[in-house]
């Protein structure tokens, strides 16, 4: 579970069925969990009018499970970027009513609310829950380049090699946190890298 | 001096009867300096000197944003109200010098949104006069329902479908002309907001079709400014003060408490804003509470009280003013 700490850093939910015509769900690995807890509260027919969009995680569970809550639509996607064509369409052609829901890790959910926002959802609009991992979608503010699933404090940039502080300050219009040089003084000063973000 | 309410010094440049209820006033500075700028939707709190007597009543600026000259508002006479739109009819006239607040807005455009839907009841029209000349100027997308009980009261409604042609939409009461609202609201485009303004039982309407058809709290926004009702007279102790106080039957509590020199902050005088939230020391007897503003919790608790709208019933009220 993620740990408040500066304003910016997200804080998630647990998901809820609100009212709504159409309910949209994108959710990775154990993100389905999220779904399954939440079933439990829906109203009768509430998955009658759901979309479930599922990338599972490399032991491929809960597939059979989502599909067992019967939603109107349910497609697996192998990846967000994969996925991603079939949820700008979505959006594009959606009306107010439509809710969203998304779970799983916080790179899926950071991902999926910025897509959603482009779309015009207010961020606080959409409900979230985090489940599974805690690496982190990371932001070189030297270089820009973003490295998916950082585990380590410090990390490595994946584009410009920087050794990089893993900072809680979060963008949602990138859907990444920043990660700042951490030796820019020295670069011969190594700090030990340790597995933080589990 | 109150929270926010900074005065300025005008002279009523020119009145207009729009219709039977409803009178338009102009107001300039006597400085001739321009006005504050605004955003559309914001009021200003006009200052009626009625001989022993000052009322003071929030009213939407209608102009547009972009031209800060002068301020408008509209008027409708209200017969049975506590007398401020009928000192506003029978003796404003063009000259007259008059103090008005600077601009406040409880009620502005979001302007993140895709597309703006908006709602008006009678003279509710008025915060849209200026959010629609707001939009047009910069090209924004809105479309406006606006219902009124005939065609003779529907305020503006032909200025409105002249500037913006088959963006307006109008309903007539007298013909049984109603919102289709369910379907409304459920073709919308994500990421559109709803501004609502017209009387509380429209506005509640709005709301709760809104909310069950899905639209987030944060994309409906809405207006109603309550007035003060008129009610039996009630005496108060004001404990900080130490004053005791007799509210008139055609009186506010916060003018009352206003008139015994005591001078809480205040913003909209309609129950809207919160500004001028008291504590309630101690009680014998039942509120009237008429704002908008505190929650259900505390209404039922009666720990707190909004005195620009509420009254109070009963034996002894004790303040923390």
């Amino acid at each position: 579970m993620a740990a408040k700490s500066i304003i910016s850093r997200p804080v998630y939910g647990t998901l809820s069925p609100q009212a709504g015509k159409h309910h949209l769900f994108v959710a990775d690995a154990e993100g389905a969990l999220a779904i399954i807890g939440m079933a439990k509260n829906a109203p009768a027919g509430f998955f009658d009018g759901a979309e479930i969009v599922f990338i599972p995680g490399p032991d491929g569970k809960h597939v059979g499970s989502l599909e067992a809550l019967k939603p109107a639509q349910f497609h697996l996607a192998p990846s967000f970027a994969s996925l991603l064509p079939r949820l700008k369409q979505t959006l594009t052609n959606a009306h107010m009513g439509l809710r969203l829901y998304l779970s799983g890790t916080e790179g899926l959910i950071g991902q999926a609310m910025q897509v959603a926002l482009e779309a015009g959802i207010d961020h606080t609009s959409m409900q979230t829950e985090h489940r599974g991992s805690l690496a982190r979608r990371m932001q070189c503010v030297h270089c820009k380049g973003i490295t998916e699933n950082v585990t380590t404090q410090p990390a490595t940039c994946a584009h410009c090699g920087l050794l990089l502080l893993v900072r809680d300050h979060y963008s949602r219009r990138l859907a990444a946190f920043q990660g700042v040089c951490i030796n820019a003084e020295d670069r011969s000063e190594i700090p030990p890298m340790e597995e933080i973000f589990r | 001096m109150s929270t926010g309410t900074t005065k300025l010094d005008v002279v009523v440049s020119d009145v207009v009867p729009v219709n039977d209820l409803v009178t338009r006033f102009h107001f300039r500075r006597r400085d001739r300096e321009l006005l504050p700028t605004f955003s559309g939707g914001a009021h200003v709190v006009v200052e009626m000197r009625d001989g022993e007597r000052t009322r003071l009543n929030p009213y939407s600026l209608m102009g547009s944003p972009l031209d800060t000259r002068e301020y408008t508002i509209s008027v409708r006479r209200d017969d049975v109200g506590r007398g401020g739109s009928l000192f506003m009819h029978r003796s404003v006239k063009p000259g007259l010098e008059m103090v008005i607040s600077y601009p406040v807005n409880l009620f502005s455009l979001d302007l993140r949104a895709r597309k703006h839907l908006m709602l008006a009841g009678g003279i509710g029209i008025t915060p849209f006069m200026a959010q629609t000349s707001q939009l047009a100027g910069s090209g924004g997308n809105f479309e406006l329902h606006y219902t009124s009980r005939t065609a003779s009261l529907g305020t503006y409604a032909d200025l409105l479908q002249q500037r913006y042609d088959r963006r307006v939409r109008l309903y007539h009461d007298d013909l049984d002309e109603r919102i289709e609202l369910d379907r409304l609201l459920s073709s919308q485009p994500l990421g559109t907001h709803l501004y609502v303004c017209g009387p509380a039982g429209m506005i509640n309407w709005v709301r709760d079709r809104a909310a069950a058809l899905g639209w987030p709290a944060e994309t409906v926004h809405f207006e109603h400014f309550a007035a003060p009702q008129p009610g039996a007279p009630f005496d108060v102790t004001l404990a900080v003060t130490g004053k005791t106080i007799r509210v008139g039957s055609q009186q506010s509590l916060l003018e009352a408490i206003e008139a015994a020199g005591v001078d809480p902050p205040y913003l909209c005088r309609g129950g809207v804003c919160g500004q001028c939230e008291t504590n309630v020391v101690s009680h014998d007897g039942k509120f009237i509470h008429n704002d908008h503003w505190l929650s259900e919790e505390d209404h039922r608790s009666a720990c707190k009280i909004m005195p620009c709208v509420s009254r109070f019933e009963g034996k002894s009220l004790v303040l923390e003013r």
